[in-house]
Order: structure tokens, then C-alpha cells, then sequence
């Protein structure tokens, strides 16, 4: 694709327009502020003495030279804030570390001080002695009898205590155990069986903006906070708890955010910190990572070991799936915790199959704290599922596309988690994404090549996901509320809960509601970033925003239009149904008859005896449901589908996997902004090639090797591969002008592809990431060692 | 950082008066030894549109031109700014190439997040400065410095090489 924007003509559709982002010209221009560049009067500049132990107890914290350094203005350690409350999904984690440090990240100090640069040195100047306790460094070791204990029980802790203030007797975080059918049934009726296990690197988020923070209590004690955060409303709550504030009086505003991609679900103890430092210094605080620091200290996808167990006939279709998975949360839990919630889908859901059981444990370890990333789990899930359906084809004489449109899910399809598929293009997904890229005839060749002489081999792959696309009823609420409000001037203010991090939420929500009112793009003001104005909303995740916030936008633009037409109705005394709102004008329906400019229409409504206003507020809720005890339940309000066919070409000779070319179909209901949803399966695709060629955050013994970019590799603008994107619009019932969530898409099959296209190429199949040369070499010449079987745990 | 006395800047030792032009005017600035020319125009003269991405040349959100060649502004001494010409992404605001630039940024929907975007900006205002007509492949080779998580780059290359046709095409000087 290589189009530009489009101006649509006056009183044309803006649907499925491209239209450009509504802040891309002041962010071309350099002009946009976003946390670090704010300075407020009075500003100081904090920075957080991290652990330099893996694991290990503190004996003793010196801060009095810190605190003699001129310009520090303040020096906390656990002894400054008593009574901490623990933080996060778990409440395991305290902000300040009083007698031990449980991973590289903790924080153990925090100085607020005149400049950056006297923060830093103070740092230099607190001493900490440490005694090395024995180093959890792998999630199965963590699962060993007698292994250390990452949170051991902390005695005299009050009954029913969260694990931040009581411990517990084991390493296990959270366990997930899922099933439907009858397994043995499944198997007995398998003509196919395979089994393997797959290891999930860990990868981190990278976004350009670092994360950061400011903090300010304004002169009647109240918390103002300039975040970076994905999930202001939530995060409001939990600052309110840990701070034992009343939430009345905290505020959150987010300035545009340097990239999110979910590292910004959590709360996290340096936003924490900030605050009291605040507190302490009465003096707005920013905190500001370096690029180093974010590699240690933000969070990472979740690293997984999977041993995957599926069957099906001989005819093929498929029998049963067993899955077992393992997790390692590093020291505490994040809402990345949670992915299985995702990875259960795919397992159960993505095709249909008859008997499917899955178990998931999260451990604590003394690694990096894994969190939330772009695909939840379902990249890691795709990578498994995806091998197996190629494999299952094989043994069975099938070709891959065949093999995979026999078992795909269709329209009205309830899987066997109870989630039930009102739209689902995902057979004509398939179908374009093999027929674009001439899969079949291509796949055949490739591996009828395959032992011919010559150093480089073409492969290709085929594979296909899965994923929320109409929100995630998790959270009491999944909903959105918008407040609309127009001037005298037929200009509208859009004030909506859903937070824009750049994916362009701002510019489809005002394209939803222009569309309900005849107005053009440039009739709208977004405001969508101050708790003390904007209407609830979960958050930005799950792929949610253009579906929920979407449909609670287009519900107050209707509103607002009802009105104007009733009103309009009395004024030009005809039906209101007659009439319509086209091009900044109202206008008879059925002959285009301009009656009124709206302006001028708002202005005497508004200038009048009866004077009014027109100003609307709606909340959508979709109409999901929360998932029962064992996980089952028609948890979104809609499904997103995709496939993607990846060719690449191998050097047998270096183990280097060129990617050359994605064709991907997604279902997204309907393209509202075509600029806008190109930019996310474009930029989804290109994490997901890193994902699977070159990101990799080398932990060992807890220990970040590569904090770096120059050690950790994303991709470049050279190394992209040709993109072909297309779009599957199923129109689903209950999205916005039919359209379905499509965030997280584009990422989640890309290595699963990459993976088949590899064995397409070689005949060897890689179940680990990513796919370096030495990885590739090292598989192609029989050298990679095999995986150890998931550890299996009694079932409760 | 902000502006400190000297006394309060323990690691950056004594402050150095130097001149330059920056964005077509001669100023000067007080900076210490250790200093970046990235933190020099963020934090000493308050010209935020440059970014930091990570301090050490491999991103390229920091990215300005020095006497008309493209360079990392977190790798460069303020120090070594001394009689030299800077151009901030703030300076191309009258640069009728980047005008053009800017524009095919919006249109072809090269912006997500925003935060490569100056230093992208500035990169490709360099490379049409040099190749006025880049192709798609030159255009990607030009910003290889330059990382974007959000956009897989393919919408920026597009419309640098957008802008150089319409640049020869003479809609603009």
C-alpha cells in the first residue's frame, strides 16, 4: 500500500477513509509535550537507587552523605514510608524494599533532588550492605522441592494477609487449570497424535519514550499526577489504597505517551516513589528513566515453557489438545500474570476442537518482572498451536490451508469455552492470505526443493489467530463513557474515558461521531486525558478502545442528534425522521434540502426563550459476560480474526532468516480509518518479526545481559519485509459501524508463521525463539538441544 | 536537568561559555564539561523537540543537524558546539523542505506515537537535502539509525520518498 490520505468529498461517507491522525502535525513538528518535557515551577528531579543483588537480605542502608549532598532535598528509604501497602495484582510488592531485594530491579532508595545530575550522585553516595541469599534463577527450579523461597512467610502477619505482607510457603504466583470435553475420549479417538515442547524467550517493550512521572501536591493537598499510564481510572483506585488517600483527590493527567504496547497496565513502585517523594519535599517531582534502566526495570513479555499435546483423525480433523504450561513472574506479579486468560483461547478456541485441556502455573523467581506486552500471551499460545497444525497435516497427507479451513471455527460457532462467534471471518482470512500469496503451489515447491543443492532456501508459512475484538469483561465494567458537548459555533468537544497512546484512537472516535452528525473532522476537539473531566473507562488494552469507546462515542453523537432533529423537527414542522444532519447542515432526508446551517440552529436554540444547550453523555457497556469458575463464558462482545502467510528465505549456510514478504488477512469487522488501521497491522507485524528473528533480553542468574539497543535488537527500516495487508470486513452486529478491535492482531502469528516457513524451507522444525542465526545454524545441524518437558504439577 | 548554579553540578565541573548559531540565531550558552549537546538544547535552552531515546547513538530520536550533517545529538559535547550551526527539528518550522516532509508525514500516516518523529524528521529533511529523490530502499537506508516501535517504518519510508516527488515535481521550492 503506498496511498496517501483521502479528503473526503462534502456530505461523503468518512468511513473507511484514510484519514490522516489528528496529531500527527504537531508531533512532525517537534511540538509535542509529553512527560519529559513538561517543567513545572519549582520542579524536582528524582532518581531510585536499584539493587545491585539479585537476591539478598539488607543489612544496613547509609543515606547520611546523600543526604549532606547540597541540592538533594530529599532521601527515602522503607524506613521513611512505615506502613508501605504492597502494590500490583497480587499485592506482593512493596515500593521501597526494607529487608530484602528479591530481583535486579528493587528498588531500595530514592533521592528528589535540584537536577538530575545531584539526584544521580547522591545515589552514588548511599551505602548498602547486602548478604547474597541463594538465587531462584529458573522457573522450574522454583517449582523444586527445597527450593529458596522468593516471598517466605513472614511471621506474625495478620491472617489473610495479601503475599506483600504475609509471604507464602511456596513459589507459586497463580495457577490456572481449564478444560472441556473428555480428554481420554479425545485421545482414543485420535488416528494422530504429537507432542512437543516450545520455550518463549523474553522480549520487552522498547518503547521510544521511557517511562516517567510527575508528581505534585497542589496547595489544598490534593495529588496531581502527570502519567504515562494505559488505565488512569484504575490506577486513580489503587493510588488511592496505597496511598490512603480519598480518590476524590487524586488527579491524573496523561500527556501523550511515548508508546505503550501494555507496559503501562501495571501500576509500578518508581510512580509510587515519586509520590512521596512529593510528599516529602512539597515540591513537584519528575522522575525520568534512562534508557538502561528501562530495559531493567520495565517490564517484559512473559517467558513460557509449553508442552503441547494434539490429535485428530485421519481425515483430519481435530481431536484433542492437553496443555501445560509454566511462567515465570520474576519476583513479583503483574497483570501479565493473567495472559493465560488469552492463551487458554487460542488453545481452546482458534479451531474447533472437541476436547481441550489446559493448565498454566506462574512461579516467582529472582528474574525480571514479567508484565503485559501487545497479544497478552497469545503470541506465545499462536507459536504452539500453529506448529502443531502443521504438523498434524503432514502426518495426515493434508495441505496446510485444507487442514486448517476443516477445522476453522465459522459464524455462529459457540466454542467449547462458551464464546460465541456472532462474526467470524476467519475461513475467508485464510482463504485470501493463501490465495494473495500463492501459498499452496509456493509451499509444494519450496519443500519439493528442499534437498537440492544450493546455500539458500525459500519457505513459507502459514498461520492464523485469534483474539478479543470486542473488549475483555475482566474488570467489573468493560465500559466507556463520552460526554458531548456543542457550541454555538456547530463545533463539538469529544470528552472521552479512552486514552490515546498513539495508536490513533483520538481521530477514529471523531470520525465515529462526525459520521452520526454530518460534520467534517476538522468540526471536533478530543479531550481525553484528565480523570477530573473525562468519563470512566477501564483502560487502553485488549484490543478495546475502537469497539467500546467507539460505540460509547457514537451513542452520544446519537443522542445529540435526536435532539437537534426533534428540535429541528417542531422548528420546520415535519417528522424528525425526515430529516437528517449532512455536511454542517440539517437537511431533508429524502431530497438533500438544505433547511438550516447546524451552527446557526444551535445558536437559537441556545439564544432563545427556552434556551438549550445540546449536550449528551452515554456509557456503553458490552454486552459480554464475565467468564464462570472455570473459565467459560462469552467474554467479548466480539472476536477478531486474522491469517498470515510469511515467506522467508534461509542461508543454510550462516543460520540467517531473511523475512521477505507478509501477506496478512485480518477480520476487523469494518475498516473505519484505513490510514490509521494499515499503521497498526503494518507496525504489529514488524514487532512480531522481531519477536521472531532478533529480540532477545538475555537473562542469566537473574541477570540482564543486553540492556541496551545496541545489544538488544529491534529491527530497522531495511530489514522490513514486503508487506500485503488486507481486510476482512464480517461487519460484525455490535461493533462500531460494524467494526472489531484489531490492536494486538498483527503481532500474534508472525513467529508461528516464520516457524513453518523456516521447516517449509529446511525440514527442521525450531519450537524455540527467536530465530537468530546461531539458533537456526545450531538447529540445522542437529546441534540445539532438545526441551525438557514442562513440569506437571497434581492437579487441585 | 535543570539550570544550577555551578556550585550545585558536582560531576559536570566548572560551566564553558560557548557561541553558535542555533536554528539561524547566534546565541550562547553556559555548559559544563561532561554536558551532551542533547541535554545542552533540552534542558539548557528548553528546546524539547528533541528527544531522548537512549543516550548512546542507537536510536536517532535525538537527531540534528550540525553544519549540515546529520549526527546524534546525545553523542555530541555541548562543549563541541563552539562556533558551530545547529538545526533542531524546532528550526525546520521555516525549512520549506521539511514543509513538504512534514506533510507527507501527516498524510501517509507516518506518525504514531510521535516520539521517533523529530528525529525521523530531521534524518529525512537531511537525506532529501543530499538526494532529493530517494527511492523506497534509499529511503529505509536513511533512517536506519532512526527506531520506530509503532509505525514498522513502512509509512515513513513511504512518505519521504512522497515528499522528494513532490519536491521535483515542483509543487513546493
Amino acid at each position: 500500500m503506498n496511498e496517501t490520505m483521502t479528503r473526503p468529498a462534502a456530505g461523503a461517507s468518512l468511513i473507511g477513509q484514510r484519514i490522516a491522525k489528528l496529531d500527527a502535525p504537531e508531533k512532525a513538528a517537534g511540538k509535542t509535550r509529553y512527560v519529559h518535557d513538561i517543567e513545572l515551577p519549582g520542579q524536582l528531579h528524582a532518581a531510585i537507587l536499584r539493587s545491585s543483588r539479585v537476591h539478598a537480605r539488607i543489612i544496613r542502608i547509609d543515606t547520611s552523605a546523600a543526604r549532606a549532598l547540597p541540592g538533594v532535598h530529599a532521601v527515602l528509604t522503607a524506613a521513611d514510608v512505615p506502613d508501605q501497602r504492597p502494590i500490583g495484582v497480587a499485592k506482593d510488592h512493596l515500593p521501597l524494599k526494607s529487608d530484602r531485594v528479591r530481583s535486579l530491579r528493587d528498588e531500595v532508595a530514592a533521592v528528589a533532588a535540584d537536577s538530575e545530575a545531584i539526584a544521580l550522585e547522591a545515589l552514588r553516595l548511599i551505602e548498602v550492605e547486602y548478604e547474597d541469599l541463594p538465587v531462584v534463577a529458573d522457573a522450574e527450579a522454583a517449582l523444586a522441592p527445597g527450593s529458596p523461597l522468593v516471598h517466605p512467610p513472614i511471621p506474625g502477619a495478620a491472617a489473610g494477609a495479601p503475599v506483600g505482607l504475609a509471604g507464602r510457603a511456596d513459589n507459586i504466583a497463580m495457577r490456572f487449570d481449564y478444560g472441556h470435553g473428555d480428554l481420554a475420549r479425545g485421545e482414543a479417538e485420535s488416528d494422530v497424535v504429537v507432542e512437543d515442547c516450545f520455550a518463549l524467550h523474553y522480549v520487552t517493550h522498547c518503547c521510544l519514550g521511557v517511562s516517567g512521572v510527575i508528581a505534585e501536591f497542589d496547595a489544598k493537598g490534593n495529588l496531581l499526577l502527570y502519567s504515562n499510564t494505559q488505565v488512569p481510572f484504575l490506577h486513580k483506585r489503587e493510588f488511592a489504597e496505597i496511598l490512603g488517600m480519598d480518590p476524590a483527590r487524586i488527579r491524573i493527567i496523561q500527556p501523550p505517551i511515548g508508546g505503550g504496547f501494555g507496559s503501562k497496565l501495571d501500576i509500578y513502585p518508581f510512580e509510587v516513589i515519586c509520590v512521596w517523594l512529593a510528599r516529602a519535599t512539597g515540591r513537584p517531582v519528575r522522575l525520568v528513566f534512562s534508557r538502561e534502566e528501562e530495559f531493567l526495570a520495565s517490564p517484559t513479555r512473559q517467558p513460557v515453557r509449553l508442552t503441547l499435546r494434539s490429535g485428530c483423525t485421519k481425515d483430519g480433523r481435530l481431536t484433542f489438545r492437553a496443555v501445560h504450561t509454566l511462567h515465570d513472574n520474576g519476583a513479583y506479579t503483574s497483570w501479565g500474570a493473567t495472559t493465560p486468560f488469552v492463551m487458554m483461547q487460542t488453545f481452546s478456541s482458534l479451531y474447533r476442537v472437541p476436547h481441550c485441556d489446559y493448565h498454566t502455573i506462574a512461579v516467582y523467581s529472582n528474574n525480571p518482572y514479567a508484565g503485559s506486552f501487545r497479544g497478552y500471551g497469545n503470541l506465545q499460545a499462536t507459536f504452539a498451536v500453529e506448529a502443531h497444525m502443521d504438523k498434524l497435516a503432514e502426518a495426515t497427507g493434508m495441505d496446510p490451508l485444507e487442514f486448517r479451513l476443516k477445522n476453522a471455527q465459522v459464524v455462529g460457532e459457540v466454542s467449547g469455552q462458551g464464546m460465541v462467534f456472532r462474526s467470524c471471518g476467519f475461513q475467508d482470512c485464510l482463504r485470501t492470505a493463501a490465495q494473495r500469496s500463492d501459498f499452496q503451489s509456493k509451499h509444494r515447491e519450496y519443500a519439493a526443493n528442499r534437498n537440492a543443492p544450493g546455500r539458500f532456501k525459500r519457505g513459507i508459512g502459514i498461520a492464523s489467530m485469534l483474539h478479543v475484538g470486542g473488549g475483555a469483561k475482566i474488570y467489573p465494567s468493560d465500559g466507556c463513557g463520552t460526554i458531548l458537548k456543542l457550541d454555538d459555533f456547530g463545533h463539538v468537544t469529544l470528552i472521552t474515558g479512552a486514552s490515546e497512546i498513539g495508536q490513533g484512537s483520538e481521530t477514529v472516535l471523531s470520525q465515529l461521531v462526525c459520521e452520526e452528525l454530518g460534520l467534517p473532522m476538522t468540526a471536533v476537539t478530543v479531550v481525553n486525558n484528565d480523570t477530573d473531566i473525562t468519563p470512566w473507562d477501564v483502560g487502553v488494552h485488549a484490543s478495546r478502545t475502537t469497539f467500546i469507546a467507539g460505540n460509547s462515542a457514537i451513542g452520544a453523537a446519537r443522542k445529540a442528534r435526536a435532539k437537534i432533529l426533534a428540535a429541528a423537527a417542531s422548528r420546520f414542522d415535519c417528522a424528525a425522521d425526515s430529516l437528517a444532519l449532512r455536511d454542517g447542515h440539517i437537511v431533508r432526508a429524502a431530497s438533500g434540502e438544505r433547511l438550516t446551517e447546524l451552527a446557526r440552529f444551535l445558536r437559537s436554540l441556545h439564544f432563545s426563550d427556552r434556551a438549550e444547550l445540546v449536550m449528551t453523555s452515554f456509557y456503553y457497556e458490552p454486552p459480554s459476560v464475565h467468564q464462570d469458575k472455570n473459565f467459560k463464558g462469552d467474554v467479548s462482545a466480539a472476536y477478531a480474526w486474522a491469517a498470515q502467510v510469511i515467506e522467508v528465505e534461509v542461508d543454510t549456510d550462516t543460520g540467517v532468516v531473511r523475512m521477505l514478504r507478509v501477506t496478512a488477512a485480518h477480520d476487523v469487522g469494518r475498516v473505519l480509518n484505513r490510514l490509521g488501521i494499515e499503521g497498526q497491522i503494518e507496525g504489529g507485524i514488524v514487532m512480531g518479526q522481531g519477536y521472531a528473528l532478533t529480540e532477545n533480553l538475555v537473562v542469566e542468574a537473574g541477570r540482564i545481559r543486553n540492556p541496551s539497543f545496541r545489544d538488544y535488537k529491534l529491527i530497522t527500516a531495511p530489514e522490513i519485509p514486503e508487506m500485503d495487508v488486507n481486510f476482512i470486513e464480517s461487519m460484525d452486529g455490535e461493533g462500531p459501524q460494524g467494526a472489531k478491535g484489531v490492536g494486538e492482531a498483527p503481532a500474534i502469528c508472525v513467529a508461528a508463521a516464520t516457524a513453518n516457513a523456516i521447516y517449509n524451507a529446511t525440514g527442521v522444525r525450531i519450537t524455540s525463539l527467536p530465530f537468530t542465526p546461531e539458533r537456526v545454524y545450531r538447529a540445522l545441524h542437529g546441534a540445539l538441544p532438545a526441551l525438557r518437558p514442562t513440569p506437571v504439577m497434581a492437579q487441585r | 536537568m535543570s539550570l544550577e548554579p555551578e556550585a550545585a553540578r558536582p560531576r559536570e565541573g566548572p560551566a564553558h561559555e560557548i557561541r553558535f548559531t542555533l536554528n539561524g540565531v547566534q546565541r550562547s550558552a553556559s555548559v559544563g564539561i561532561t554536558m551532551s549537546a542533547l541535554q545542552m538544547l533540552r534542558d539548557v535552552i528548553g528546546l524539547t523537540g528533541t528527544k531522548y531515546g537512549c543516550g548512546e547513538g542507537e536510536c536517532g530520536a535525538c537527531t540534528i543537524i550540525v553544519d549540515g550533517l546529520s549526527v546524534n545529538s546525545c553523542l555530541l559535547f555541548a562543549l563541541d558546539c563552539d562556533g558551530r550551526e545547529l538545526t533542531t527539528i524546532e528550526g525546520l518550522a521555516g525549512d520549506a523542505r521539511a514543509k513538504v516532509l512534514s506533510q507527507a508525514f501527516v498524510e501517509y500516516g507516518a506518525v504514531q506515537c510521535g516520539f521517533c518523529t523529530p528525529g525521523m524528521m530531521v534524518q529525512a529533511t537531511h537525506l532529501l537535502a543530499t538526494q532529493p529523490h530517494p527511492d523506497a530502499a534509499a529511503a529505509k537506508r536513511a533512517i536506519e539509525g532512526n527506531l520506530c516501535r509503532c509505525t514498522g517504518y513502512q509509512k515513513i519510508a513511504q512518505a519521504i520518498v512522497a515528499a522528494g516527488q513532490a519536491l521535483a515535481a515542483g509543487d513546493q521550492p
